[in-house]
């Protein structure tokens, strides 16, 4: 099965750019990029640019609407995913659980749909 | 919705069998909300076919009915069915015969840490377990709950399609993992437990029902798990507490202490039994909190008054338990005991750390009031009754807590 790990945490939040700890935490993401790549459960994974870059997209009566900023103004936002293929949930939570953002943010972990053929 | 049971004697057998034949189909068909539309499906068979007189295999013909109703269903839903190999063969070969019936295997474990899974939040876990495993009907929880029957109803069907399409494993956690999956377990258990045994008189009998169907569930983790000694801890606990329940309240359903209370009411044999588990838990090295609880409560179940409590012992047994599962509550206990195997100063210098985080907890000042009154204290004692009464939610407790308080002022 496949399953969505969303990175949520707050923003500035946890270590940040030109600090002794953001060397260590981006290693954290390569160790862990790496492991599910042997493991064999990477389907894809990144990194998103921040909220305040996000545009949204909506059509209304057939008029396309556009605001500056994400879906939400939440204190948590999306800051990048993993696409995992695991056996079941206990092992997707493991997964995530293992992704260095888990420390401070969250991860949310939605099993992605099977269309039946 | 669910005809009321015509029959006791066979919605009691119906209800003795449904956890392990549900287990069993959902082994076979891999679908909650199928295995127990079907069981569902069987049972109201059974209630019009089997007249005063269950069949010789009750299990045999309740199972083979309930897989023929879940292989009618799949053929009416082929689309929608989630096919594994198994069902197709089923569906095309095989035609469920109750003479032909295998002995049923036993997946209650498995569909145990199923419905125990921290992914499901923690009343659903309740839920499911009482559901899947007890065969209550969503009546009977929403009861117990004091839901909405379709909001219960909602509820369980929600956790069922997320145990299918989130992935939620049917199996037995992997050595790393089962410890902690099963004191999920044990946790759900005994909630179930306290949520029956906080029921008082005059509460619907369902709620009160829960205590057994927590001590059967107990019992039937015991069987399933026979090496590991906590789940046999949270059986001779639930044992031991089920022992006294008829002690603690009087005719009136006023609340008796425990050290006015009349010990010849209490279950002996139930007692002795619950002993004996226990004994034979702590005999298999891997103590945990529930043999601590259960070693503590059998310490009081076995005094023969309350004057002989062996507090020395249970004091020590209340500083292994802070050690094992620290938390403020059990501290309290802890000091309370203290006070007893020790002196009253002793236990108040164990409660006076504990004011803040307990500030807003009834009993740590109903318990301080009572040590402040051994200690000579009548006047704090006072005070502290009244924040107690003040703070607690449960009538028969105030009235108990307000006739003590009477007593302290000057006339």
């Amino acid at each position: 099965m496949q399953y969505m790990c969303l990175i949520y945490a707050t923003e500035g939040q946890g270590p940040q750019p030109n600090t002794p700890e953001f060397g260590a935490f981006m290693q954290g993401y390569q160790d862990f990029t790496a492991k599910i790549r042997a493991d064999g459960k990477m389907v894809a994974g990144d990194a998103l640019q921040p909220s305040t870059t996000a545009t949204s997209v909506a059509v209304r009566a057939g008029k396309t609407q556009i605001t500056d900023g994400p879906f939400a103004e939440t204190k948590e936002q999306l800051g990048g995913y993993y696409l995992l293929d695991c056996a079941d949930l206990d092992e997707a939570m493991s997964y995530a659980a293992m992704i260095p953002s888990a420390a401070f943010g969250r991860i949310e972990v939605r099993p992605v749909m099977v269309w039946d053929t | 919705m669910i005809p009321p049971p015509a029959n006791a004697a066979i919605t009691a057998v119906v209800r003795d069998h449904w956890g392990r034949i549900l287990a069993a189909l959902v082994k076979t068909f891999g679908d909650f909300a199928l295995a127990e539309d079907a069981l569902q499906d069987a049972a109201l068979a059974a209630m019009r076919t089997w007249g005063d007189t269950p069949p010789a295999a009750p299990d045999a013909w309740l199972i083979t009915t309930a897989k023929r109703r879940a292989l009618d269903r799949l053929r009416r839903d082929q689309t929608l069915a989630r096919k594994t190999p198994e069902i197709a063969y089923f569906l095309q070969h095989q035609q469920p015969d109750p003479a032909k019936e295998e002995p049923i295997p036993d997946q209650r474990l498995e569909m145990l840490f199923t419905c125990c899974h921290s992914a499901l939040d923690e009343k659903t876990q309740i839920a499911l377990t009482l559901r899947t495993l007890g065969g209550l009907t969503a009546e009977e929880i929403a009861d117990a709950f004091l839901d909405k029957p379709a909001t219960m109803a909602q509820r369980l069907s929600r956790a069922r399609t997320k145990i299918r399409v989130a992935g939620i494993p049917y199996a037995v956690p992997d050595a790393q993992a089962l410890p902690a999956r099963l004191s999920a377990v044990m946790r759900v258990i005994y909630l179930i437990y306290t949520q029956g045994h906080a029921a008082r008189a005059g509460e619907a009998l369902i709620r009160r029902g829960l205590t057994r169907e927590a001590i059967r569930l107990a019992k039937t983790l015991v069987l399933l798990v026979p090496d590991a000694p906590e789940p046999a801890g949270l059986l001779a606990l639930l044992w031991l507490s089920d022992a006294r329940s008829s002690g603690r309240t009087d005719a009136g359903g006023r609340m008796v202490p425990l050290e006015a209370q009349d010990r010849s009411m209490w279950d002996h044999a139930q007692i002795a039994k619950a002993d004996r588990v226990l004994k034979s838990a702590l005999m298999r090295k891997g103590i945990g909190p529930y043999q601590l609880q259960a070693a503590i409560s059998a310490l009081h179940a076995q005094s023969p008054t309350w004057d002989a409590t062996d507090w020395p012992q249970i004091a020590a047994l209340y500083a292994l338990l802070l050690q094992v599962e620290p938390s403020p509550v059990v501290a309290l206990n802890h000091a309370v005991a203290v006070s007893y195997a020790q002196s009253a100063a002793a236990g108040l210098a164990l409660l006076t750390p504990l004011a803040e985080p307990l500030a807003q907890y009834s009993h740590y000042h109903a318990a301080k009031a009572d040590v402040l009154l051994r200690d000579g204290q009548h006047i704090a004692a006072a005070d502290c009754f009244q924040i107690a009464i003040n703070l607690t939610e449960n009538d028969v407790v105030r009235d108990f807590l307000r006739a003590k308080a009477v007593r302290l002022r000057p006339h």
